[in-house]
């Protein structure tokens, strides 16, 4: 133990005995030589064996060591079964082996070194073949996870087997965060509707739709006209638009009705109470007079109404005075609008006559006073006619007085019918593009009393001039004759030149026969020379007669009862009854009017027509006027039903019923 | 075009009828008869007024579209016919003989 090292510090711990001998020597040399030596104070520990003097004297026996072991038994006795006896075994093992070591080093040359050599190069060879398999294991199932390795082979090192985990660090999750300055931004707000969005969806599948057509055509022209057309369409105002054609229309009628509101009331709601306390008379409530300033001067010489718009009316002007002839007009003429006609044409002579085709609203054919029919398209553009006739084409010289179209379909074309005061009715055909004429019926004098050798020298020198004509209903080849000389023939459309039958009883020029709507036999006359006369058919003598006292105009069969008629009188201006409407319904009074009534002032009337389906009556007058009139309750009293009727018979039967009991009173009363 | 013409003179002269105004699609006053001031209130609350009802009939079905517009005040009634390239306005008093 080096004194200079624990200067301080004594162990206690190695403090042997033997050091505390010198110690109080030492303790004065450490003061002699105090800065030479390091202070050397030594400390006992408190539990320190006390010695005393003595015992420290006493001689302490050395540590020696000897070859023979101080553990082992000097007696070890053992019996002698040699010698029979007890004897004491000096031979004692005093080998003690505190500590032994298995070396693991082996010589090269010895044979356990060649064992171990054997065993290593069998253990090679078991772990390469080992290998292999285990390689030829991976290719037929390779792993498809990682995780399975450790769990596929287990069994490989079993008993060399470790565990280990590892632990990553937890990545630390950072924030990071940029500003960019932000780009522009406008507000934009619209709002779509569901119909916006029809409106695109409509608009795209016409696109395509015109595409197709388009490719299919491969027509270049037609789309370089078409867009020369788009073109147009785009430039032009929209103020002379089709649509706003329409609009304005529309809009026309709409200021029309409501400046005329008191009016359109009247025509809708009006009835004169005052019916109902009179029986069998009935009074006419002018509502509209329609005037045109095209037609003021001139004289209505038809008026027709068209046969599906019911509002419609064409009225023919022209004028019955032979010496004072002009230009025509044709005015179509709604209810929807009153101030102006809805259609106007302007023909080169007079007007006479005029028909509305009943399966085609729109035709009409019109008779002028120099002979010529024509046919109008009241929708197309042009105001001209679409067919005309021509002195070629077999027109008549005369006056046409009145045009009817063949309601038979079975000849594919259009056609229609006229009569001419040259004594002629014709078959006119509407052919592609030109009209062509077929004579049905030339109207031969007849001299009643004469033989008939004279006969046909009549026939020779000159035909009747017919004024008007009407076809049956029912059979349609029938059809009659009015003519200058106050006859009535009954002709066919198949027997041409022949009557099959003359009515005689006028003593002037008829002007008006019409055939009763409901009852196939009946017909009705009007003649200049005052009269009404009511026929039937299959009797040379009128059933019937009415005096006037005024030339007949023209006379109308009511549409809703089969014995109910308007008769106008037409004399000049002046005479005290002239512009009256006379109303005969013959099942309330066979022998007077039930309504007699002036309708203009200073004027003459000269047609009349009642509506088809509204209760009114239509005249027009020989100033261009055109008056619209409503009936009474009691001027339209159709057909009545009582508990008494039977429920099974339609409406048509009751009118004919209605009219066939007028007639057996009439032959009742005559043989009275 | 002439007869568009006719027809706007005719309207014009019919009974109570205070004036007729056509709008462009765009709501611009093209053909008036009423003055500045009216034509302009006209033109402004008639246009919007017709496109909101427009909106509204085919709203509830977009197949529809409105044709026609009436409108009875007591003064008078407006008549209003819509189309896409144009707008076309009738004022008129029904009972214009009436207060006379």
């Amino acid at each position: 133990m080096p004194p200079k090292a624990a200067p301080k510090a004594a162990q206690p711990a190695r403090s042997t005995p033997q050091p505390e001998l010198p110690g109080g020597e030492g303790g004065e040399e450490l003061v002699a030589d105090d800065y030479d030596m390091p202070v050397i104070i030594k400390v006992k520990p408190e539990d320190q064996l006390q010695l005393s003097p003595e015992e420290l004297e006493k001689e302490v026996p050395p540590r020696v060591l000897y070859p023979n072991n101080p553990r082992a038994p000097h007696n070890v006795t053992q019996f002698s079964y040699k010698e029979k006896v007890f004897k004491k075994d000096d031979q004692v093992d005093q080998v003690v082996m505190h500590f032994s070591i298995d070396g693991a080093i082996l010589l090269k040359d010895s044979p356990e070194a060649q064992d171990q050599f054997e065993i290593q190069d069998k253990k090679e060879q078991e772990q390469s073949a080992r290998e292999k398999e285990e390689a030829i294991d991976e290719d037929f199932d390779p792993p498809e996870d990682d995780k399975e390795q450790p769990v596929k082979n287990p069994l490989r090192n079993q008993f060399n087997f470790s565990e280990r985990a590892a632990q990553s660090k937890n990545p630390i999750l950072r924030e990071r965060a940029w500003t960019t300055e932000p780009p522009p931004t406008t507000g934009y707000s619209g709002s779509v509707t569901q119909w916006d969005i029809f409106d695109q969806y409509m608009s795209d599948i016409e696109a395509a739709k015109e595409k197709d057509k388009d490719n299919a055509e491969k027509g270049k022209s037609k789309a370089y006209q078409e867009e020369g057309e788009k073109k147009k369409k785009g430039d032009s105002n929209p103020t002379y638009s089709e649509n706003m054609k329409l609009s304005i229309k529309i809009m026309e009628r709409m200021v029309n009705q409501n400046a005329e509101n008191e009016v359109y009331h009247d025509f809708k709601y009006w009835e004169d109470r005052s019916d109902e306390f009179r029986e069998g008379e009935g009074t006419l409530l002018p509502l509209w007079r329609f005037s045109s300033e095209k037609a003021k001067k001139k004289q209505v010489t038809c008026i027709k109404w068209n046969p599906r718009y019911n509002d419609l009316c064409a009225v023919g002007f022209g004028s019955y005075d032979f010496m004072r002839q002009g230009t025509g007009v044709i005015c179509c003429y709604s209810l929807k609008n009153t101030r102006y006609p809805e259609y106007v044409f302007n023909t080169d002579a007079g007007v006479c006559s005029l028909d509305w085709h009943p399966a085609h609203p729109g035709v009409l054919a019109v008779g002028l006073y120099d002979g010529t029919v024509l046919v109008y398209d009241v929708r197309a553009r042009t105001k001209k006619p679409i067919y005309q006739s021509t002195v070629r084409t077999n027109k008549h010289t005369d006056p046409v007085w009145e045009v009817r179209w063949n309601n038979d379909e079975s000849s594919g074309t259009l056609n229609f019918f006229s009569i001419s005061s040259d004594g002629r009715v014709s078959n006119w055909f509407l052919l592609k593009n030109k009209l062509e004429s077929e004579e049905v019926m030339e109207l031969k004098l007849m001299s009643g009393t004469s033989g008939s050798g004279e006969d046909d020298e009549t026939s020779l020198a000159g035909l009747a001039g017919g004024l008007c004509f009407d076809f049956n209903r029912q059979s349609e080849h029938l059809f009659l004759v009015g003519t200058e000389e106050g006859r009535i023939h009954k002709c066919s459309k198949a027997f041409s030149g022949q009557y099959l039958e003359t009515y005689e009883g006028h003593t002037m020029a008829v002007y008006t026969v019409r055939w009763n709507p409901f009852h196939p036999k009946i017909f009705i006359s009007a003649s200049a020379d005052w009269t009404v006369k009511l026929w039937d058919h299959t009797v040379r003598y009128p059933v019937m007669s009415f005096d006037l006292a005024q030339a007949i105009g023209d006379v109308a069969w009511a549409p809703y009862s089969s014995t109910t008629f308007a008769a106008i009188t037409s004399d000049g201006p002046g005479a005290s009854t002239s512009g009256v409407v006379h109303i005969y319904d013959l099942s309330i009074n066979r022998n007077d009017r039930i309504c007699e009534q002036k309708v203009v002032k200073r004027a003459k009337l000269t047609h009349v027509a009642f509506s088809t389906s509204e209760p009114i009556i239509i005249v027009g007058d020989d100033r261009g006027g055109v008056n619209t009139l409503k009936l009474s309750p009691n001027l339209r009293i159709g057909v009545v039903r009582t508990e008494d009727t039977d429920p099974n018979k339609t409406d048509e039967d009751l009118q004919i019923e209605k009219m066939e009991h007028l007639l057996e009173m009439v032959t009742e009363t005559k043989e009275a | 075009m002439s007869e568009v013409e006719e027809t706007i003179n005719r309207i014009n002269t019919h009974k109570g009828v205070s004036g007729l105004v056509i709008l462009n699609s765009e709501g611009v006053p093209i053909r008036t008869t009423l003055d500045g001031k009216s034509t302009l209130q006209y033109s402004a609350l008639i246009s919007q007024l017709a496109s909101k009802a427009r909106s509204v009939v085919r709203d509830l079905d977009p197949q529809n579209d409105l044709t026609f517009l009436r409108i009875r005040s007591k003064k008078h009634e407006i008549m209003v016919a819509p189309d896409r390239d144009y707008l076309l306005i009738v004022i008129q008093d029904p009972n214009a003989d009436q207060g006379i």
